[in-house]
């Protein structure tokens, strides 16, 4: 006894030294861009119109987490403070599975920020449609694109709240002025700078689509992209199964995907590490100009290594993913939508809120993020990548479509089109292949 | 550890051959190869926690860039990753108040369904009264429904109350924020009374019947039975269910998940697999946090181990 007990003070104490040694100095969370909220979002003024709620809370339920929350928590925090609003947000990792519980335990939050428009459409039967305010709020700010999505049935629903370009191909730009490279506006230019950095002795491209228990989506947007710049009513049609997954069309663009992404010539370490290698680091070779191009969002400017300047005159930037015809002008988006499962006065305000110019422009200056909200000015983005990105988005002139597989049902998006991907880099199966099998996986 | 070689005695009780079957697996465990083959093993199944332990104390860009047996060619130590992990204001740290939150389910998670199932326990083994054994079936039985099937009826029983038709037999809870703490609480313990339950009463129904008797003829209560006589005898099973029940609720993570209210009950384990952000980039925090939730269930392990293999054997091994 007198040995356990001996241990178990040592232990203790250990561990107490350990919390303590560990307590030595508050860390300091300086993200990069971090901003302030602007002087027009910490005015009360501007927040009378959504009335006063005193003590009155609100509960969000999002996918969004860590730093991006904070900013997202900073940039409506004066608006809880002016309105009275206590907004208890909570971001999960989980959140297609917990919402399925919480909705279906009774338990559902009073807003829900979708990222698949596919997802809440499920929940049309629970969910709150948008009120005229509302409504008229996004009709302002968001072009008829993003409408459809926060549309179920003729019925609109949400408005959009972040907006991701994801047509990006991230690049040096030292590395392309070096040699004399030029940016790629179409296909087949790309294709032959490829083929021109290839000769000169370096992989032309990077890849990863590791991405833990999601392993496989970057490769879905590596397809999608090609497809939607092939016909955006093709498009249209594939994401809505009205023409089947195994379409000649749809085939065609994996294997002119493929031309890229399954070309030993092109891939650095080969097309065999593709489905291994962590999508977040997967493009860090292009600082060491041991390959020239990796396609991904423009989320990917917040993972660079610490000391990357993301930049048009930095160490990486990105160009938008070529076309396939020059006149088009297309862009894959992805975002989240806020729908609401309660119809309290506090949730409306909290929606008119997050629908508005007041809160776009606050959250784009909290920290890295890109809206498609017209009201924006892209030139308070905190970062040149996020500037870029919110230009293009709030752009009327581009044509915009949302990540297919969010909105494909999640038996496909989430989890056939994925793996599909991953047989398809690993080599196992072909184009064709993995199209039919996608398609039979497409429930009825 | 000395290997008895004794002969058997002839004619040997009941009991002595249990015995002689342990002393015979005490001896083939204990030679030499055994032991050998039992160190691989160890070292083989410790060297990913290893790792973990290593990685949790690299600076982020080594853990990103190499592995951590580069440790021993490039040695770098930092606290940093701990340091954040735990005190971080940012939405991505401060595991210091799911620490908190986890204690404070995990007390009365084990406190509630040990004190319940020992009281029930001793009903179901020394009270007579009719349906007992039917009672003891229905517990028994429940073992065999899997929580994830009672999750969302559960969940639907706190937040829309009970309802048969038009009639209202229990209202909704309408708990909100910290205070959901209680549903956590209600479901570990419901959760884990079946097994509790059915453990202990296999262990009080092997108490003496003549000390129960006894103490009847000198005039004790049911209630002063439970106190004087069988509580003490059962300390050491009490202790076991009392163990097993902390890991169970320690390491839970979808309860907790379920019932509880957002941020505010949220324990360890349901923030660990969400620190890595929305993009899953800051995995490099991961084994700096998976530590500090392995930590207490281990020092527990290490310091209450005999208590375990008590708790294993009690009600499986009779005689």
């Amino acid at each position: 006894m007198g040995k356990t007990r001996r241990l178990m003070y040592l232990a203790t104490a250990t561990s107490a030294l350990a919390l303590a040694a560990a307590a030595c100095g508050a860390p300091d969370d300086e993200g990069e861009g971090r901003g302030e909220v602007p002087d027009a979002a910490q005015d009360c003024a501007n927040y009378e119109d959504y009335g006063s709620f005193d003590g009155e809370t609100v509960t969000i339920f999002g996918s969004i987490r860590d730093t991006e929350a904070d900013e997202m928590e900073e940039a409506w925090s004066f608006f809880e403070e002016c309105t009275g609003i206590t907004i208890e947000y909570e971001g999960s990792g989980e959140f297609e599975a917990d919402m399925k519980v919480r909705v279906d335990g009774g338990n559902a939050p009073d807003i829900a920020l979708f990222p698949q428009p596919g997802l809440m459409a499920n929940y049309a039967d629970s969910l709150v449609p948008a009120s005229d305010e509302v409504t008229a709020l996004a009709t302002e700010g968001w072009s008829q694109d993003w409408l459809d999505y926060g549309t179920i049935d003729g019925t609109f629903y949400a408005s959009p709240n972040s907006g991701n370009a994801k047509s990006f191909i991230w690049y040096s730009p030292a590395f392309f002025s070096d040699n004399g490279y030029e940016i790629p506006t179409t296909w087949d230019d790309l294709i032959a700078l490829s083929d021109q950095i290839a000769a000169d002795g370096v992989k032309p491209w990077c890849a990863g689509f590791e991405s833990g228990g999601a392993t496989g989506w970057p490769g879905t947007d590596w397809i999608e992209d090609i497809v939607l710049r092939e016909d955006t009513d093709l498009y249209d049609q594939w994401v809505e199964h009205e023409i089947p997954f195994n379409d000649p069309q749809i085939v065609a663009a994996i294997e002119k995907a493929g031309e890229v992404v399954t070309n030993d010539e092109y891939m650095f370490n080969g097309v065999d590490t593709i489905s291994s290698t962590p999508f977040q680091e997967a493009g860090y070779p292009i600082l060491d100009n041991e390959c020239a191009m990796y396609r991904m969002a423009s989320f990917y400017g917040a993972m660079w290594p610490a000391d990357t300047t993301v930049a048009e005159d930095g160490d990486v930037f990105a160009f938008r993913f070529p076309e396939s015809d020059e006149a088009d002008n297309t862009m894959l988006v992805g975002g989240e939508f806020v729908a609401a499962y309660s119809d309290s006065e506090a949730t409306e305000a909290t929606r008119q809120f997050l629908a508005s110019e007041l809160y776009h422009n606050a959250r784009l200056q909290t920290g890295p993020w890109s809206t498609a909200h017209q009201g924006v000015d892209p030139s308070n983005a905190t970062t040149p990548i996020n500037e870029l990105a919110t230009e293009i988005l709030t752009d009327p002139d581009v044509t915009v479509r949302f990540d297919g597989s969010d909105l494909m049902p999640g038996e496909v998006g989430a989890s056939s089109f994925w793996t599909g991907v991953i047989q398809w880099v690993d080599g196992s199966k072909n184009a064709q292949e993995i199209a039919d099998d996608i398609e039979n996986s497409w429930p009825q | 550890m000395s290997v008895k070689t004794e002969p058997r005695p002839e004619s040997a009780p009941r009991s002595a051959i249990g015995e002689s079957r342990g002393e015979r697996l005490r001896r083939l465990f204990s030679s030499r190869i055994a032991s050998a083959f039992a160190v691989v093993i160890a070292v083989l199944w410790t060297i990913p926690t290893a790792g973990l332990f290593i990685s949790s104390l690299r600076p982020e860009d080594d853990i990103r860039t190499s592995g951590w047996w580069n440790v021993f060619t490039d040695p770098s130590f930092t606290l940093d990753t701990y340091n954040y992990v735990l005190y971080s204001t940012s939405a991505g740290g401060g595991l210091i108040r799911n620490l908190i939150n986890t204690v404070v389910i995990t007390i009365p998670g084990v406190i509630v369904p040990v004190v319940f199932a020992a009281m029930a326990a001793y009903a179901l083994s020394w009270i007579d009264f009719k349906g007992r054994n039917l009672l003891y079936i229905a517990v028994f039985a429940l073992q065999v429904v899997p929580i994830q099937m009672a999750l969302i009826p559960l969940l639907s029983f706190f937040s829309k109350g009970l309802a048969i038709g038009d009639m209202t037999i229990m209202p909704a809870w309408e708990l909100h924020g910290v205070n959901t703490i209680v549903q956590v609480w209600i479901a570990h313990s419901i959760f884990g009374l079946p097994l509790a339950i059915f453990l202990l009463h296999n262990f009080m129904r092997e108490l003496p019947g003549d000390v129960m008797e006894a103490a009847r003829i000198d005039g004790a209560s049911h209630s002063q039975i439970f106190r004087k006589v069988v509580l003490p005898l059962v300390t050491p099973a009490l202790a076991s269910i009392g163990i097993f029940q902390f890991l169970w609720v320690w390491n839970d993570f979808l309860v907790g998940r379920t019932f509880g209210g957002g941020e505010a009950t949220r324990p360890l384990t349901a923030v660990l697999g969400d620190m890595a952000g929305t993009w899953g980039f800051g995995w490099t925090r991961l084994p700096a946090a998976a530590f500090i939730a392995i930590i207490v269930p281990l020092l527990v392990f290490l310091l209450l181990q005999r208590y375990f293999v008590r708790g294993l054997l009690a009600g499986s091994v009779k005689g």
